[in-house]
């Protein structure tokens, strides 16, 4: 289970996030909407502790983290069963493939080369990038790149995958491949916290909707409930503007 | 102009190449010490490691400050004056001290600014799968750095390898100071003189085309 409670992040004295409370259940899938500039990414920063929070408590598995007074040990566990995928992807350049996703398994968990070799050519297989095992992040597309961001999550093994919105430094060529594999994960109840702006996947795929504004969760509830009878007037308005920005076959989907 | 004396030039070959590993053997074990003081050094600024950072900062300022020679002058003449367990202090161990203090300060520098070159999402990266800041800068960000580093400090190492000449100045006879004391004999100043130059220019040569050579297969790495 992972838990956030009162969470608060400020940047020069503004509050980005303005005390955010949620729980995610074991194998469920949350997907975050809102504005630009809400603060989504700094929620899950907070989460990884790539930002140090400024109060509250972040909670994954067992381990229970005061923002303010985490130790080094506390942050090192929290990153540990935690896992990130960015939206520029940030594969290790020096790092080919295989060794991209091998890397933690050698350095943060200490298994011998072999074995996490053998573990990330599994974790190829399963994403479909065998054949790319030995190129080096130059030499890969934008979609392979991130399959492969997504394929070093997954070898760490975390309680929770963070995806910070995966799929929209793409060429629009390449977001089907990362989406497709996000549901496979999905599938196998691969518990996940999402940002995106993809609409008809959150539809499709997440348990729960997020809408956030402000620094504050405005609204959440199943997609089903939150994309056709949202309560709030300003999740209301945000939908309005996405939703006329797609195509209408998109939109009617529930 | 008197002729030269080409056979007098010649004859001077083999007793150079005779002190040509001394050279080699400081500049070698300089570079290396000063390698591994410097990548310590830019991580200590980098990290912004307390107390060590500021002492660091004095550290590089002094040994870019001041003159080579000067450094010399004062770990093998003066240091052991006031330090009674420096007597022992050799030529050739001061001087390789002297080459690695002052050129590590130098590398320190550019593996520094190499380090902030490489892009912070890879330190972010490294960070979010758990690894700790000893860690990323040894798997992840050095590498990156280093290859964007490696032409400047080859660079550096050309130069240590001129400057070890200096060490001729402590009494040392290598390279420098052998053709020194045949020239004192022999007269012919410059004809040895002219030969040392020919032989420490054909070194600086040869290593330029290993440079070269490591540049292209170091960018061949990460392409396609
Ligand atoms: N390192 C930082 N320093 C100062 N301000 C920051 C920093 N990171 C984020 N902010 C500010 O915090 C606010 C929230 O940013 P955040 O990136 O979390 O928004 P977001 O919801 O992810 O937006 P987007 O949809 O554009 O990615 C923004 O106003 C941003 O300018
Ligand atoms: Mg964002």
């Amino acid at each position: 289970m992972i838990a956030v409670r009162n969470l608060v992040k400020k940047f020069g004295g503004q509050a980005v996030l303005d005390g955010i409370t949620l729980e995610v259940k074991q194998g469920e899938i949350i997907v975050v909407i809102g504005p630009s500039g809400t603060g989504k990414s700094t929620l899950l920063r907070c989460i990884n502790f790539l930002e140090q929070p400024d109060g509250g408590e972040i909670q994954i598995g067992e381990r229970k983290v005061e923002a303010t007074r985490a130790s080094r040990h506390d942050i090192l566990g929290l990153r540990r069963s935690s896992a990130f995928v960015f939206q520029n992807y940030a594969l290790f350049a020096n790092k080919t493939a295989l060794e991209n996703i091998a890397e933690g398994l050698i350095v943060v968990n200490g298994w011998p080369k072999a074995k996490a070799h053998q573990r990330a050519r599994e974790i190829l297989e399963r994403i479909g990038m065998s054949e790319k095992a030995d190129a080096f992040p130059a030499a890969l597309s934008g979609g392979q790149q991130q399959r492969i961001g997504i394929g070093r999550a997954m070898a760490a093994q975390a309680e929770v995958i963070l995806f910070d919105e995966p799929t929209s430094a793409l060429d629009p060529e390449w977001v089907d491949e990362v989406l497709e594999l996000m549901k496979q994960l999905a599938v196998e109840r691969q518990t996940m916290i999402v940002v995106t702006h993809e609409m008809q996947f959150a539809r499709e795929v997440a348990d729960r909707v997020i809408f956030m504004e402000g620094g504050r969760i405005v609204e959440q509830g199943p997609p089903s409930q939150l994309f056709s009878a949202p309560k709030d007037d300003r999740t209301r308005a945000f939908l309005r503007k996405v939703l006329d920005e797609v195509p209408p076959q998109c939109a009617e989907g529930i | 102009m008197d002729t030269l004396n080409i056979d007098y030039m010649l004859g001077l070959l083999p007793v150079m190449l005779k002190y040509l590993p001394l050279t080699l053997k400081m500049a070698c074990i300089g570079m290396v010490a000063a390698l591994v003081l410097a990548s310590l050094l830019a991580v200590v600024r980098v990290l912004k490691v307390p107390v060590l950072n500021a002492l660091t900062i004095v550290f590089i300022s002094f040994f870019r400050g001041t003159p080579l020679l000067v450094q010399l002058f004062l770990f093998y003449y003066g240091l052991p004056q006031v330090m009674a367990f420096l007597t022992q202090i050799d030529g050739v161990t001061a001087t390789i001290l002297g080459l690695t203090l002052h050129f590590s300060a130098y590398m320190a520098e550019s593996i520094r600014a190499a380090i902030v070159g490489v892009d912070r999402s890879q330190t972010e990266a490294a960070l979010s799968i758990g690894m700790t800041n000893v860690q990323l800068m040894r798997r992840i960000v050095l590498p990156q750095a280093a290859r964007v580093a490696a032409p400047t400090l080859m660079n550096y190492f050309v130069d240590m390898i001129k400057s070890t000449s200096l060490a001729f100045t402590l009494g040392v006879t290598e390279l420098m100071g052998a053709t020194q004391k045949e020239a004192a004999s022999s007269f012919l100043y410059f004809e040895s003189f002219i030969m040392v130059a020919i032989v420490y220019w054909v070194m600086v040569e040869g290593l330029s085309f290993v440079q070269r050579w490591m540049e292209k297969r170091l960018n061949k790495a990460y392409q396609r």
